[in-house]
């Protein structure tokens, strides 16, 4: 047993847990608002880290001012993707909206790729120091930000549902468009809202991970690292996302010692949440928190 | 009560999904601040004829003109903010909110303050704004009889209940036109004769003119003040309660034949005790 090395990776499963939660609400919302399963969420993360690198490395902006014009950026790019390619695709089949997602998703790898290339790119260091210390286990102070920042994203998520005009709105909307435009509420604006904010909350996870290992199209497998979460949670509950994200988290570390300990089959943290995956839609399809869909034949 | 100028005005609409005409060149007006009845059998376009109105179809042929204006393709969304309310023929509330923030969402296009303006709670006039809504909003919690409610999620109400919050919330947003779709369905006599005082209270109290579909002809021809009939998408009969009921047409779409007489209007007053 090495019980350091253990509490080492619980600590990262968690923070890297709440990472998974963030993008994992993001997907969540674009679903509850738009009945939409975005598989191009990996890449919103992957856009938004190249963005954010080229406008400091190549524009030499700082952090400070460079990082909002990411988000801007990325706010402006959510809507015109809805805007563009998915408000067409309103009241066509679910397949359908699934195959344009996948689409996209294949669509902007490869025009990462063409435009940024194949090869990792280091962030300017951002922090000046690479470890601090806490309780004896070493933590980026990336990663410290990324915990920092994940949990006021999440607690902005919860005062804007409830407590803001829009929020009130969105819920409205994700509960019945039909009332809801009886209502005065311009769906259509909601539908650009959630794909706005959506993709500027994944943006800001993605500068967060690029920042601790590079920027490259490994990044948009984290769409697919999300979608265990998203499941586990139920794929209609922005509680549940976060849950699930956490778990997901854990479990790939926890995975990842248990293999460098005993099994040694080596990436088995890479298939544990997939495992999860499969077994949560045979025993529990609705995830943790999802609604139950009961059909009365 | 009635005066001249129309508020809605249906001019000629018709209405097809693919080959079905569910609305065939229907027209009637409807006076400022009458309380306006559509009826007629099942399928006839009753729902159709009032989702033309609030937007959620667009007619295919026809104008429907609102306070001189002409809204045939305006948005929906936009309708409400013209005046325009109504409630769902199935309950449409949002069952894990609480009565009190449904009826706020119905507020929610008269909301002014935004996001930021909010923040600076005390010096933006949110706060004076909040208070007011609020104060609105408790008079018509007051007026439906649901203060003892107003803290319960609307998803574990009673069906009377939740009709009331519904229509609270359609009145919260100040309509100038409430369109009821079967607000009495499924109701005991209890119940329907408490929601038939707040309509008549909304149309004479709050100057709401009221369109409504209602299969309960004893309450249509109580509280109406005039009823349009329809049938297989076609306007067969128009005027006042008497004249209507009277319709050989009307009699023939209700009941197939001529013979067999409706419940006479003496008999159905009896329902409406509550005067």
């Amino acid at each position: 047993m090495n019980d350091s090395l253990l509490l080492q990776l619980i600590v990262n499963g968690l923070i890297l847990g709440t990472l998974y939660g963030v993008v994992a609400m993001c997907f969540t919302l674009i679903y509850k608002a738009s009945q939409v399963v975005n598989f191009a969420q990996g890449e919103f993360l992957l856009i938004g880290a190249w963005v954010c690198w080229w406008v400091l490395t190549d524009l030499g902006l700082p952090f400070w001012l460079g990082f909002p014009v990411t988000l801007v950026f990325m706010m402006a790019f959510g809507i015109i993707l809805q805007v563009v390619v998915l408000r067409p695709m309103i009241g066509e089949p679910i397949i359908s909206v699934i195959m344009v997602t996948i689409g996209l998703s294949i669509f902007f790898q490869s025009t990462m790729k063409w435009i940024f290339g194949v090869i990792v790119q280091p962030f300017p260091p951002i922090f000046e120091t690479q470890s601090v210390s806490i309780l004896g286990l070493n933590v980026q102070p990336a990663y410290l930000m990324s915990l920092f920042v994940s949990l006021v994203i999440m607690g902005g998520f919860a005062v804007f549902f409830k407590y803001s005009k829009l929020g009130l709105a969105m819920r409205a909307t994700a509960f019945n468009q039909q009332v809801a435009q009886s209502l005065g509420i311009s769906v259509q604006k909601m539908f650009a809202l959630s794909w706005a904010i959506s993709a500027m909350v994944s943006a800001l996870a993605g500068v967060v991970f690029g920042i601790v290992n590079g920027v490259s199209s490994a990044l948009s497998l984290f769409g697919i690292k999300v979608f265990p979460a998203v499941i586990l949670g139920g794929l209609d509950s922005i509680v549940g996302a976060i849950v699930g994200g956490l778990i997901i988290g854990l479990l790939e570390n926890i995975a990842q010692y248990v293999d460098g300990e005993w099994l040694n089959i080596g990436n088995l943290y890479n298939i544990a949440p997939l495992y999860v995956l499969v077994i949560i839609l045979m025993i529990r399809p609705y995830g943790l928190f999802g609604t139950e869909k009961i059909e009365r034949l | 009560m009635t005066d001249d100028s129309p508020i809605l005005d249906i001019r000629e609409v018709s209405l097809s999904f693919r080959g079905v005409r569910a609305l065939n060149r229907v027209g009637f007006s409807v006076g400022t601040g009458a309380l306006f009845s559509i009826i007629g059998p099942n399928g006839a376009g009753k729902t159709s004829m009032l989702n033309c109105i609030s937007g959620r179809y667009s007619p295919s042929e026809g104008q429907i003109i609102f306070e001189g204006k002409d809204i045939t393709r305006l948005k929906t969304n936009s309708r409400a903010h013209i005046g325009i309310g109504r409630t769902f023929q199935n309950l449409a509330l949002f069952n894990h909110m609480s009565v009190l923030d449904n009826i706020m969402v119905g507020r929610h296009h008269l909301l002014r303050n935004n996001f930021l303006t909010g923040a600076i709670y005390w010096f933006g006039g949110a706060q004076r704004e909040e208070v007011s809504h609020r104060r609105e909003v408790e008079q018509i919690i007051d007026f439906l009889e649901i203060s003892h409610i107003r803290k319960a999620v609307a998803g574990t109400l009673p069906y009377g209940p939740r009709k009331r919050v519904e229509l609270a919330r359609a009145v919260a947003l100040k309509p100038k036109l409430i369109l009821l779709d079967e607000p009495m369905a499924g109701m005991n006599l209890e119940e329907k004769e408490d929601m038939a005082r707040f309509i008549i209270d909304l149309n004479e109290e709050w100057g709401m003119t009221v369109v409504m579909i209602e299969h309960d002809i004893g309450v249509v021809m109580d509280i109406s003040h005039k009823v349009v009939v329809l049938d297989f998408g076609k306007k067969i009969a128009e005027g006042s309660p008497l004249q209507v009921i009277d319709d050989p047409h009307v009699r023939k779409a209700y009941l197939g034949e001529d013979e067999e007489p409706l419940p006479p209007p003496a008999a159905a007053a009896k329902v409406a005790s509550w005067q």
